[in-house]
């Protein structure tokens, strides 16, 4: 029981829900902004596993192993970047399908 | 005592994810998701990841917050829905994802012991480095392939973004502020945004040694470029212009130059020379947050709403 | 050693009353019927709990420049809690004038 409760594999099984719940909300939601955060969910479950793996991997005079941390930190700009697209795409694709946006250039919109 | 601490903060993170599931109205689940990156931030610190706590708590907590309230605001009552699965459904894939939760919690609970790791190997090569911190060492030195390529995808994405304008628009700014300023936004963005820089650029410079670094120090700039823009103080730059660009590759460019330099210099593609590995590294360092900070800006503030200025 | 003691005593007092407050605060804001009321609980609770919270870590801080670093994370929360609420409190204002 006492094993359960350290940190790494507490926040590891944390992070292996996280994905199942961030994997359902990208399947059944209907809005698609919604499955976009449920993305990000499911993918901060998976980071999280990994931080458990860094935080287990602890040595040579450090808390835990910098290698999978510092590819956390990269993952993290990178989901943030792909978040960021896909909401630009949804914005277009809403534009384009009722037509609100014409006052952004429809697709006569051309100078 | 931690066990508690670390208990609730997992409960909690479990519980606000949920509730981005459940919650009936969009705007509800997305400030749930941004608690949720706030509790997140502080799980990290847990696992002794206090750069990927910053990073988190800046990111996943701050400028994803903005993203997505802007993106709901914009979509309101007209975002694109699919069809909702019928219930069977839905029991369906709560089941699959239930086992796939299950079986990646199996994997959590059967880690190979001795743990894999490459923390004596980061720390025999840190003096080489002649940095404090062995994660700026990792993303600058050991794998600075991996932070070169990553840079690369943000630019990418950005392209991608600024794709999305309509053709008569291309090279035309972004619409960051709102029609309407509140008077305590602007006062805000009068007054935070020295503070913001300092900060900013603390955290840039203590990376090399203690918890921050390039991205930290990014986002906290990108925070404060869009708090003023948004409050309507300075417009969006010409996705066309030349500073932006100049900005964007700048940090891209210095280090795949510095990396092309080490055939010449030192052992290979991205070697640095010894002795003066850590000035190389800050500066790079000092391009990257910049480009860091101009292509998260960029990225929240969308594709081309304006015609370009010519 | 008693001035250490002293100060632990003095951190142990200080941060839980910032403790309380904010339990004080979160409750407010879980029981109160209306957004302005609950705006008021936690804003309120929020400033001094957080203000407790520091200057009860102030003899822990171990140097000056620590010191004014946690000086600093709570002028900053200050700053950006203010704005937040007035930002708030003028939403509901507009909300409820308009409907």
């Amino acid at each position: 029981m006492t094993a359960l409760l350290q940190p790494a594999i507490l926040f590891g099984l944390t992070g292996a829900a996280l994905v199942g719940i961030g994997l359902f909300a990208v399947v059944t939601q209907p809005g698609l902004l919604r499955r976009i955060v449920g993305c990000n969910i499911l993918g901060a479950g998976i980071f999280l596993v990994f931080g458990a793996v860094a935080r287990r991997g602890a040595g040579a005079g450090f808390e835990a192993d910098p290698v999978p941390q510092a590819l956390v930190i990269t993952g993290i700009v990178v989901a943030f970047s792909a978040s960021a697209l896909a909401i630009a795409l949804l914005k277009r694709l809403s534009e384009i399908t009722i037509g609100e946006g014409a006052d952004a250039g429809g697709p006569e919109g051309g100078a | 005592m931690m066990a508690l601490l670390d208990l609730s903060l997992a409960a909690l993170l479990l519980l606000l994810a949920l509730g981005v599931v459940a919650e009936r109205q969009e705007r509800g689940a997305i400030i749930a998701f941004l608690a949720f990156g706030l509790m997140l931030g502080l799980a990290w610190l847990r696992l002794a990841a206090p750069d990927v706590a910053l990073t988190e708590i800046a990111i996943g907590g701050g400028v994803t917050g903005i993203l997505l309230l802007r993106a709901e605001a914009a979509l309101r009552g007209r975002g694109k829905t699919e069809e909702p699965l019928r219930r069977t459904g839905r029991l369906a894939v709560a089941v699959a994802c239930a086992m796939i939760s299950a079986g990646l919690g199996y994997a959590v609970l059967r880690f190979a012991t001795p743990a894999p790791t490459l923390a004596p190997a980061a720390a025999e090569a840190l003096p080489a480095t002649e940095l404090g911190n062995p994660v700026t060492a990792v993303l600058l030195a050991y794998r600075a392939l991996d932070t070169l390529l990553e840079k690369v995808v943000v630019l990418l994405a950005l392209i991608g973004v600024w794709s999305l304008a309509p053709d008569g628009l291309w090279g035309g700014a972004p619409v960051v502020k709102p029609a309407a300023v509140p008077a305590p936004l602007a006062w805000l963005a009068r007054v935070l945004p020295p503070f913001g820089v300092v900060i900013g650029i603390y955290m840039f410079w203590v990376g090399a040694d203690a918890p921050g670094g390039t991205f930290q120090a990014g986002t906290v700039l990108a925070a404060m470029w869009l708090l003023v823009t948004m409050a309507g103080l300075y417009p969006a730059p010409d996705t066309g212009a030349r500073l932006p660009r100049l900005l964007l590759a700048g940090g891209p460019v210095l280090f795949l130059g510095i990396a092309f330099l080490g055939f010449v210099f030192a052992e290979g593609f991205l070697a640095y020379p010894e002795g003066l590995a850590k000035p190389l590294i800050v500066a790079i360092e000092a391009a990257l947050t910049l480009s860091v900070a101009a292509a998260l800006a960029l990225l929240v503030a969308g594709p081309a709403r304006k015609a370009p200025a010519r | 050693m008693s001035m250490g003691l002293l100060a632990d005593i003095a951190t142990i007092v200080l941060v839980s009353a910032g403790a309380l407050l904010f339990l004080a605060g979160a409750l407010g804001l879980l029981r109160f019927p209306d957004s302005l009321s609950r705006l008021h609980a936690i804003s309120k609770a929020d400033n001094l709990g957080l203000g407790l919270i520091v200057l009860g870590l102030m003899p822990q801080a171990g140097s000056i420049a620590g010191g004014l670093k946690l000086v600093c994370v709570w002028l900053l929360a200050q700053l950006s809690a203010a704005t937040a609420s007035q930002l708030l409190a003028r939403a509901l204002q507009r909300d409820r004038t308009r409907p």
